[in-house]
C-alpha cells in the first residue's frame, strides 16, 4: 500500500508542477486561438535560465525565476508583434500558426544546442533544500515542494488576474468571444499580447524547476515538453487555462502509477491519455460546460 | 466530355524525367545511399502531400507509418522469409491497418488531428522500441535483415515507389476524385451536398497516403537492412517530409519533389556535418515560408498564372 501512496501524491504533486508547465500554451491558444508548437522550447529556454544563473553567477536557481519573465517580455513582445496579428488575418490561423511555431522551435533549439551543445544539464541538488519533507508517511525533496508552491502561487496568481483585475476581465472577454470584444472596444491586440507575454514567462518558470522534477534539462528536451503539455492541456479543457490543472493531475497521477508499477511502459502515459481523451471526449475532461460559464 | 479526359502529357513527362535521372544518377554520383535517402525524401514529401495538399489533413506522426512499414516488413523476413517484395508490400499493408485504426483520428479537425497522429506514432515507436518486446522487435537493440540486403534492387524499388506515389498525387490532381477532395477541402458541408462521399474519400486518401508511406519504410529498412528503432521512428523524419512538401508547395505534383531534392541535397552538404545550423535554416524558411509564401515554391509561378502540374 506504501507503494500505491507514495504514487498518488507523488503524482499529484507532480501533476500540479506539470499544470504550470502546460498552463501558458492553454492561455495563448485560448486568447489568440494559436497554437504555440515552440511551447516546450519556452519551457527549456528558462530550464537553461536557471543554469546560468546558477553556473555563471553562482546564484540560487530561484533566480531563474524573474529571470524567465524578463525573459517572457524580451522574447514575448517582438514575436507578438512580428508575428501573431499577421497569422490572425491569414486564411487558418490555427493550422498556420502551428506550421510557424514549429520553425520558431526548430530554431531555438538549434540555437540552444550551438550554444550549449547536446549535453544533459542538471542543477545543484542542494539549492533548493537539501532534505526531504514527508506527506502522510511519504517523502519527497525539497526541491519538489518548492516547485508545487511555485506552481500553486502562478496558477494562483493566474486566477486573480483573471477574478479581480480590469485587464484579466479584458482576457476573459477575449477567450469567450474574441468579435464581440473587439465590438466592445477592448483592445484586443494589446491584452493578447499580454496573455502571450504571460504564456512564454509561465513556460520559462516552470522550465526552472524541469531539472528538478525530470533530472536535467538539454536543448532537445522542447518536444517532448511540447506534446506532454498539449497532452495535459486537451485532457483538461482547451481554451481554458484554469482546466490545465485537472489536466494536470490526471496526467501526473497516470505517470507516476506507471513509474510505480510498469516503469517501462510510462512513457507512453501521456500518448496515450491524449489520443483517448481526443477520441472520447474532444473538448476535454471539463468540456464545454466550464468553457461557458 | 472533352475536359473530363486530362491530358495525360504533363504527369507522363514528370514520371519520365524522374525515372531518367534515378537511374542516370548512379552513374554519375556514387553514393548510393544519399541518392536512396533523397528519393525516401521525395516519396515521403509526396505520400505527405497526398493527404496534406489534397485534405488539410496535415499528418505530424507520418513517420509512425514509414516505421511500422519499416519493422512489418522486417519482421516478415525474419519471421515468414517471403520474398522480399511481398515483405514490402506487407509493410505497406500494417501501415494501412494503422491508419484503419486510428481512422477515427480524421474527426478531429486541424491542430487536433496532427497532435493526436503525433502522438500515437509515439505510442508506436515506443512499443516496438521496448525493452519487453526485446524477442520479438528486438526492442532498443534494433533488428537485423541483412540476409535480404541487395543495394541496387532496393534502390530500383525504391524508385518504383516514387513513381508511383507521385502517379497518385497526378491522379489526385487532374481528376474527378481530387476535384472532389478540393471541395471538400474548401467547404466539407457544401462538398457532401454536392455528392462528394466526404468520409470515404478522406478515408481512402488517409489509407492510400499511409501505405506509400509504410512500403517506403519498408524499402528504406530493406536498403539499410540493420537499424534501431530510432532510426526510423524519429520525429525528424515527419519534419523533413512536412518541410520539404510545404517548401515545394503542396497540393502540386512537381512541388514536394522540387522542395524535397532542394532541400536535400542543402542537408546533405551542411546539415550532416553541422546539424545545428541546417536545423536553424529550415526553422527560419518555415517561418518565412508561412509569413511570405504559405503555398511554396510552385506559388511563385502560380501567381503568375503559370500552370503547372
Amino acid at each position: 500500500m506504501a507503494l500505491l501512496e507514495y504514487a498518488i501524491i507523488g503524482g499529484i504533486l507532480y501533476g500540479i508542477f506539470f499544470s504550470l508547465v502546460a498552463i501558458g500554451l492553454n492561455l495563448i491558444f485560448g486568447v489568440m486561438r494559436i497554437i504555440n508548437l515552440a511551447h516546450g522550447q519556452f519551457v527549456m529556454l528558462g530550464g537553461f535560465g536557471a543554469y546560468l544563473v546558477t553556473s555563471s553567477l553562482g546564484l540560487n536557481p530561484i533566480f531563474g525565476v524573474p529571470l524567465a519573465v524578463l525573459g517572457g517580455i524580451a522574447i514575448g513582445y517582438p514575436l507578438y508583434y512580428g508575428v501573431v496579428p499577421r497569422l490572425q488575418r491569414s486564411r487558418d490561423p490555427e493550422m498556420l500558426s502551428f506550421i510557424l511555431f514549429f520553425g520558431v522551435a526548430q530554431m531555438i533549439e538549434a540555437v540552444m544546442t550551438l550554444l550549449f551543445g547536446v549535453d544533459e544539464r542538471s542543477l545543484p541538488g542542494e539549492a533548493l533544500g537539501s532534505g526531504n519533507f514527508g506527506v502522510l508517511g511519504q517523502q519527497f525533496p525539497d526541491s519538489w515542494w518548492v516547485a508545487v508552491a511555485v506552481s500553486l502561487l502562478c496558477i494562483g496568481g493566474l486566477w486573480l488576474y483573471f477574478s479581480r483585475t480590469r485587464l484579466g476581465y479584458a482576457t476573459r472577454a477575449i477567450i469567450a468571444n474574441r468579435e464581440e470584444a473587439l465590438a466592445t472596444g477592448i483592445n484586443v491586440n494589446r491584452v493578447s499580447a499580454i496573455a502571450f507575454i504571460i504564456g512564454l514567462s509561465l513556460a520559462g518558470i516552470a522550465g526552472v524547476f524541469v531539472p528538478y522534477l525530470v533530472g536535467s534539462i538539454s536543448p532537445s528536451d522542447g518536444s517532448d515538453l511540447t506534446t506532454t503539455s498539449f497532452a495535459i492541456i486537451i485532457i483538461g479543457s482547451l481554451g481554458n487555462p484554469l482546466g490545465t490543472v485537472v489536466g494536470g493531475l490526471v496526467f501526473g497521477v497516470g505517470t507516476m502509477l506507471m513509474q510505480t508499477f510498469y516503469p517501462s511502459w510510462s512513457n507512453l502515459v501521456p500518448y496515450v491519455l491524449l489520443v483517448l481523451i481526443v477520441l472520447v471526449r474532444p473538448s476535454g475532461l471539463l468540456g464545454k460546460a466550464v468553457r461557458n460559464a | 466530355m472533352r475536359k473530363s479526359i486530362p491530358s495525360l502529357r504533363g504527369p507522363a513527362i514528370v514520371l519520365a524525367v524522374l525515372a531518367f535521372v534515378f537511374l542516370m544518377a548512379p552513374e554519375f554520383y556514387t553514393n548510393h545511399s544519399v541518392l536512396l535517402t533523397m528519393m525516401t525524401f521525395m516519396g515521403l514529401a509526396q505520400g505527405l502531400n497526398l493527404l496534406y495538399g489534397f485534405t488539410g489533413y496535415l499528418p505530424f506522426g507520418y513517420v509512425g507509418f514509414f516505421g511500422t512499414g519499416a519493422y512489418a516488413t522486417s519482421l516478415l523476413v525474419t519471421f515468414t522469409g517471403l520474398p522480399i517484395l511481398v515483405c514490402v508490400l506487407g509493410g505497406g499493408l500494417a501501415a494501412a491497418l494503422i491508419a484503419l485504426i486510428l481512422g477515427p483520428l480524421l474527426r478531429l479537425s486541424g491542430a487536433y488531428f496532427s497532435i493526436a497522429n503525433l502522438a500515437a506514432s509515439q505510442i508506436i515507436y515506443f512499443i516496438v522500441a521496448n525493452e519487453d518486446l526485446k524477442s520479438i522487435t528486438g526492442g532498443p537493440y534494433g533488428i537485423k535483415i541483412e540476409q535480404v540486403y541487395a543495394p541496387h534492387a532496393s534502390y530500383l524499388t525504391m524508385l518504383a515507389l516514387l513513381l508511383v506515389v507521385t502517379a497518385l498525387a497526378a491522379y489526385f490532381r487532374l481528376s474527378r476524385f481530387g476535384l472532389g477532395l478540393k471541395a471538400m477541402n474548401q467547404d466539407p458541408v457544401s462538398a457532401a451536398f454536392a455528392g462528394v462521399n466526404v468520409v470515404r474519400e478522406r478515408l481512402i486518401v488517409w489509407l492510400v497516403s499511409a501505405a506509400m508511406a509504410g512500403m517506403i519504410g519498408g524499402t528504406y529498412a530493406w536498403d539499410l537492412s540493420v537499424f534501431y528503432p530510432s532510426a526510423v521512428f524519429t520525429l525528424q523524419i515527419s519534419v523533413f517530409a512536412i518541410v520539404f512538401a510545404l517548401f515545394g508547395g503542396v497540393g502540386t505534383v512537381i512541388g514536394p519533389l522540387l522542395g524535397a531534392a532542394v532541400l536535400y541535397m542543402l542537408y546533405d552538404g551542411i546539415g550532416v556535418s553541422a546539424p545545428q545550423y541546417f536545423e536553424l535554416i529550415y526553422g527560419a524558411l518555415i517561418v518565412g515560408l508561412v509569413l511570405f509564401l504559405p503555398n511554396g515554391l510552385m506559388s511563385l509561378l502560380t501567381r503568375r498564372r503559370i500552370n503547372v502540374l
